[in-house]
């Protein structure tokens, strides 16, 4: 194992399940979650908030030189998605042949993002397929 | 009241990979220069703002504004380092400013380094990547040229920005490069080497990435009125502005502007009572090509989508309408993160007082610095001129 895994585990919820946030007073979605609204300040009211997972690419690109954590996964490609309920997310974008370009519509899966080294966790995340 | 404050030293060392130099040897080279430029012994400098980004990750060295007031000889004084990414220079200078204009300092010395290559070019990414949203950016392995990749190919969406447009960036910051002896790179390029070069995140090839680099600034400011009995060519500092937005790209109102740089720069201009028309020279925050395309449409110097065709057509050249990253910007003179802020406002103290040799642009009246951090979650802008 190469490196300590809490960042992984502590944000499970939204990593595997895209669970966000949502304001009950003045209704803004966000993703990832946040404790304090935008535009609410001290008078947020946050609750969890299921994400369906469709969405639109807003722009993507192919990581070719990738940092340590996925030299074994490179070439990769990675997009800005526009989620159907508002919030903009950044993840991985699954290359299952179909083309990627700015507006095409995707749905969110979970898929192995990487591996931790031979003998480090297998880790998991959510990311986006073309449909 | 707030005072006026004006540059009265600067200093660099030279930039590139620097394996004979580590930190303090990078800073003296600097800070020496920047203090006998000013004209001022050491024991009248009264507080140092270093500017850093990761000098634990890079060098496992901490706590080093202490170690610059100490290798530049300045005894004792409140020393303290400024972190905040690629625009802690501007940052540093911005607090040192602020020190001044308040009356708490009267000469005060702002430094910036970064020492990189001492690690391997995927530690230095992972290090650069912190200034990002290391959890949803960098955990998800999206880099930095990843990130201002999406931007480019969304202004390429929207605007029809090409990739001969982005490369013209580069060749034109490599050829004032030319002309900085201080600079990383001595090579003039062509467009279509840029667009040959290896592709690192599409449409982002290794020739529209700034290099990994080694180097240091320095400068000395004083309240306006006591910088002549310094030096006799005085830069004012005509406004000294900073704005924030979010860590990460995808939460930002758009991907082809950068808010912080407007809000900066609308705020500076004001201050300074000036507008956009009025700036002759400015280094601008070019980490990747399209970075520098963005920064003259949010300062305002274009109209939103008309920056790279003006890059193309040689409108920010030399002597051209607007002479823009004179330096060879980040791209061709290098971006020691930490030290960028401060080189900006050095190149731009040089060109006011027309001491920039080859690359000097005439008649320099007005300059202006624009420092990023991250993606966007924090631009400095200063604005300079002469003290007449």
């Amino acid at each position: 194992m190469e490196k300590p895994s809490a960042g992984l585990w502590r944000k499970i919820k939204p990593r595997y399940n895209l669970v966000g946030s949502q304001c009950k007073k003045c209704g803004s979605t966000y993703f990832p979650p946040r404790i304090v609204c935008k535009n609410c300040g001290r008078e947020s009211r946050m609750e969890d908030r299921q994400f369906a997972g469709d969405g639109e690419v807003v722009s993507f690109t192919t990581i070719r030189v990738p940092p340590d954590t996925f030299k074994d996964e490179a070439p990769y490609i990675v997009g800005i998605i526009k989620l159907s309920e508002g919030p903009n997310v950044e993840g991985h974008i699954i290359d299952n042949g179909r083309k990627v370009e700015v507006g095409t519509k995707v749905k969110a899966a979970f898929r192995r993002m990487y591996v931790d080294g031979e003998e480090g966790l297998i880790y998991y995340h959510y990311k986006f397929e073309p449909i | 009241m707030m005072r006026e404050v004006a540059v009265i030293g600067v200093g660099l060392s030279r930039f590139g990979e620097r394996w004979n130099a580590g930190l303090k040897e990078l800073m003296a080279e600097a800070g020496v220069a920047a203090i006998e430029d000013a004209n001022v012994k050491s024991s009248d400098v009264e507080m140092l703002f270093g500017g850093t980004m990761a000098s634990g990750r890079f060098m496992g060295q901490e706590h080093i504004a202490a170690l610059m007031s100490d290798e530049l000889g300045f005894r004792n004084i409140p020393a303290v380092r400024i972190e905040n990414a690629c625009a802690s220079g501007g940052s540093a200078l911005r607090l040192g400013y602020m020190s001044v204009a308040s009356g708490i300092h009267d000469i005060v010395v702002v430094g910036g380094v970064e020492k990189m290559t001492d690690v391997t070019s995927a530690e230095a990414g992972t290090a650069l990547g912190g200034a990002g949203d290391q959890e949803w950016e960098l955990f998800q392995g999206i880099t930095f040229p990843g990130l201002y990749a999406m931007m480019a190919k969304r202004h390429m969406h929207e605007y029809g920005t090409t990739e001969e447009q982005l490369a013209s960036v580069s060749v034109k910051n490599h050829d004032n490069a030319y002309k900085n002896k201080y600079a990383q790179f001595h090579k003039k390029i062509t467009v279509q080497e840029v667009l040959d070069s290896k592709m690192v995140s599409d449409p982002l090839k290794l020739f529209d990435c700034s290099p990994i680099s080694d180097g240091a600034a320095a400068l000395v400011l004083a309240p306006l009125e006591v910088a002549r009995k310094y030096n006799d060519t005085p830069i004012k500092i005509l406004a000294s502005e900073q704005a924030s937005d979010t860590l990460r790209l995808a939460a930002r109102e758009s991907l082809t502007s950068i808010k912080a740089t407007s809000i900066a720069a609308q705020k500076a201009y004001k201050h300074a009572k000036v507008s956009a028309k009025d700036i002759s020279i400015a280094e601008v925050h070019d980490c990747f090509t399209i970075a520098e395309i963005m920064a003259m449409e949010d300062l305002g110097f274009y109209d939103k989508g008309k920056a790279a065709k003006a890059v193309e057509n040689g409108e920010t050249r030399l002597n051209a309408g607007i002479s823009i990253n004179t330096s060879g910007g980040l791209k061709g003179c290098g971006h020691p993160v930490g030290a960028t802020g401060v080189k900006q406002a050095v190149e731009v103290v040089w060109q006011l007082r027309g001491e920039a040799g080859e690359r000097q642009v005439k008649d320099a009246r007005i300059g202006l610095t624009h420092n990023v951090g991250g993606s966007g979650a924090t631009a400095v802008v200063h604005i300079f001129g002469r003290a007449n």
